[in-house]
C-alpha cells in the first residue's frame, strides 16, 4: 500500500532490547505474521512472553499464521492526544482475534472510511503497511474488511 | 477466615484545595504535606504520631522524606501498591490497615499527591521517536491515552449486553449534580444537563468529553489507627469492614489479551470483599465508584452485583444515583468527573464523610459506605467502611 493510515510522526516501533518480539517485527517486513507458539503444549500466546502461560515451558517459537481474523472490539478516536494527529480527524482502532492461533488478539487500524459502521465479529484480513523511508524502517500490521 | 473487619478506624481525612492541572500554587511535594497536615488536624493528632505511610500508582513523595519533613517520631511502615492508575486506591487502605492489624505500625497515613501540571498530563501521548516493548504494539496505531486503552473494553461490553449511551450519561450527570453542592469541587457552579452531554464532543467513542475524568493538581490524605482507639478522635467513628486488591491472574496479559476483556477487573474481588465485610450489595447505603471513564463505573457496578449485565439500560438512570433519596447514591462528592481527579483517593475520603455525616451530599443514616477503585486496570481494589452499628 502507498499511503499510511495515520499521519507520520507517531513513535515508530522498534524491537524490544531484550529481543522478545524481534521475530514478529522481522516477519512483518517480509509480509509474514509470526505469533508465539509453544512447542511443548501447542498453545498460542500474544504478545510474546518468556514462558508459555499454558504449560510454563520455555520451548517457544514463532509460527506463521494466515492473515484472516475477526473484529473482537474496536474504537473510533476523535480527540488527538499526539501532535502528529492534530489534523488526522477520526480514526479506527480494531482489536482483531486470530481463530487459527488460539484467538490471540492483535491491535491495528481498520482501513477505509473512518466513519464507517463497524461490526464486532466481522471478518478482516491483514494488510502490511511498510515504512521503508523510516529510520529504522518498520512495517505495521493493518486490517481491512474481507470482501 | 482471617479478616480486617472492624480492626481499623479512620481518625481523620484531609485534602488541599483542588485545582485544574497547572493551577496549583504549590509544588507537588508541598501539596502532599499540606494534605497530610490537614488530615492530622482533622483527627486532632500531632504529625509526630504518624508512623507509617501507604500510597499507590508510583506516587513521587517518598515516605522517608515525608516523615523527615513532618517530624514524625519514627518511621515504621512505608508501602507502595504495585500497578498504575487508580486501582491502588483501596489497596493502599488495605495495606495500611494490614500493617496496623499486624502490629507493624500504629498510625498510618494513606495519601496521594498529583500535580499533572508539573509532571505531565495523563491524557496525552508520549513524545519520542521510537517505542519498544508492549507499547510498540499499540502506540503506532494511535492507541496511547488511557481513554483509548479502555474504550475497546467498554465497546465490547456495551455490544454484548445492548447497553445504550444514556446509561453512561446517567453516571456523568449524577457526578456533576453532586458537585454543585460541594464547594471543593473543580466543577462547582458548572452544572451539566442531558443536552450539554449529548452535544459534547467525542474523545473516543463511546466516551464523550463528560465521560472522562478531569486532570488536576492537589493532594488527599487520611489517617488510620487501630479500632480500639476510634473513640479518641473528634469525629463519629468510621470503621473499615473490608478491603481487597487483585485481579484475574491473566488481567495483565500483554496487548489486550486478557481473557476477561470486557470487564472492569472485579469478578474475582467482589465476592471476597463481600465475604470479608459480611455484607452484600443490598446492604450498601452509598457507593463511590472510580471514574476514569463512565464505562468503567458501569462495568464495576455490574461486577459488584448491583445490576445484572443485561439490565443496565433500566438500572442506569440518574435519579437512582442521586443523594439523598436515590436507591444507590453514587459519587456523592462529584467524584473524579466533577470534584477532582486525585487518583480516586478523594472518593475514599468521601466514603468516610458519608459515615461521619459530613458529606456535602449526605445520605441520611449511611451505615455501609463502599468504594470501588480504578476499574479496568490491574490490580484493582475495593473497600467498605461502616458505622459503629455495623460492627
Amino acid at each position: 500500500m502507498s499511503q499510511p493510515y495515520l499521519a507520520e510522526g507517531l513513535p515508530q516501533p522498534v524491537p524490544a532490547p531484550d529481543g522478545l518480539d524481534a521475530p514478529f517485527w522481522a516477519g512483518l517486513a517480509e509480509e509474514k505474521i509470526l505469533i508465539q507458539h509453544c512447542h511443548s503444549c501447542q498453545g498460542w500466546q500474544w504478545g510474546p512472553e518468556w514462558i508459555c502461560h499454558h504449560c510454563r515451558s520455555d520451548n517457544l517459537g514463532f509460527e506463521e499464521v494466515s492473515g484472516e481474523g475477526r473484529i473482537y472490539s474496536y474504537e473510533r478516536v476523535w480527540h488527538p492526544v499526539h501532535p502528529a494527529l492534530k489534523d488526522q480527524g477520526p480514526y479506527l482502532i480494531v482489536l482483531v482475534s486470530l481463530p487459527q492461533a488460539g484467538d490471540v488478539r492483535l491491535v491495528g487500524n481498520l482501513l477505509g472510511d473512518p466513519e464507517q459502521t463497524v461490526e464486532i465479529g466481522a471478518p478482516v484480513r491483514a494488510v502490511f503497511e511498510h515504512h521503508p523511508q523510516a529510520d529504522p524502517p518498520f512495517t505495521l500490521l493493518q486490517w481491512q474488511l474481507t470482501a | 477466615m482471617k479478616t480486617l473487619r472492624g480492626s481499623v478506624a479512620v481518625a481523620g481525612v484531609g485534602e488541599t484545595a483542588y485545582y485544574k492541572r497547572g493551577d496549583a500554587p504549590d509544588a507537588e511535594a508541598k501539596l502532599a504535606l499540606t494534605a497530610i497536615l490537614a488530615a492530622c488536624e482533622d483527627a486532632g493528632i500531632s504529625p509526630r504520631d504518624v508512623d507509617g505511610f501507604a500510597s499507590f500508582s508510583n506516587d513521587r513523595n517518598d515516605p522517608s522524606r515525608l516523615s523527615a519533613a513532618l517530624g514524625c517520631r519514627e518511621l515504621r511502615f512505608s508501602s507502595m501498591q504495585w500497578g498504575g492508575g487508580g486501582g491502588g486506591g483501596s489497596a493502599a487502605v488495605a495495606n495500611a490497615a494490614a500493617a496496623i492489624a499486624g502490629g507493624l505500625a500504629e498510625c498510618v497515613v494513606v495519601f496521594r499527591a498529583l500535580a499533572q501540571g508539573q509532571f505531565g498530563r495523563f491524557g496525552q501521548g508520549p513524545r519520542r521517536n521510537t517505542i519498544a516493548g508492549e507499547f510498540a504494539h499499540t502506540i503506532p496505531y494511535g492507541l496511547m491515552s488511557p481513554a483509548q486503552m479502555f474504550a475497546m473494553k467498554v465497546v465490547r461490553f456495551m455490544h454484548d449486553h445492548g447497553v445504550h449511551q444514556e446509561a453512561l450519561r446517567a453516571i456523568s450527570l449524577a457526578a456533576y449534580h453532586h458537585a454543585q453542592n460541594n464547594p471543593r469541587a473543580v466543577m462547582y457552579g458548572r452544572p451539566l444537563d442531558e443536552a450539554t452531554y449529548d452535544a459534547s464532543r467525542w474523545i473516543v467513542e463511546p466516551f464523550h468529553l463528560y465521560d472522562c475524568c478531569l486532570e488536576n493538581d492537589g493532594a488527599a490524605a487520611m489517617v488510620l489507627v487501630s479500632a480500639e482507639r476510634a473513640a479518641e478522635f473528634p469525629h463519629k467513628p468510621c470503621y473499615l469492614l473490608g478491603a481487597v486488591a487483585g485481579s484475574h491472574h491473566r488481567a495483565g496479559a500483554p496487548v489486550h489479551n486478557t481473557p476477561e476483556y470486557a470487564s472492569s477487573s472485579f469478578p474475582t474481588l467482589a465476592p471476597r470483599l463481600y465475604e470479608m465485610a459480611g455484607i452484600g450489595p443490598q446492604d450498601v447505603d452509598v457507593l463511590q465508584s472510580y471514574e476514569n471513564f463512565t464505562g468503567g463505573v458501569l462495568m464495576s457496578i455490574v461486577e459488584h452485583g448491583f445490576c445484572a449485565p443485561d439490565a443496565c439500560n433500566e438500572f442506569f438512570v440518574k435519579e437512582r444515583f442521586l443523594a439523598p433519596g436515590g436507591d444507590l447514591p453514587l459519587n456523592t462528592s462529584g467524584g473524579n468527573l466533577a470534584e477532582c481527579y486525585m487518583h480516586g483517593l478523594g472518593l475514599v475520603i468521601e466514603a468516610v464523610r458519608q459515615i461521619r455525616g459530613d458529606s456535602s451530599n449526605p445520605v441520611p443514616d449511611a451505615a455501609v459506605s463502599m468504594i470501588i477503585s480504578g476499574p479496568m486496570v490491574t490490580p484493582v481494589s475495593c473497600c467498605v467502611f461502616g458505622s459503629e452499628a455495623t460492627l
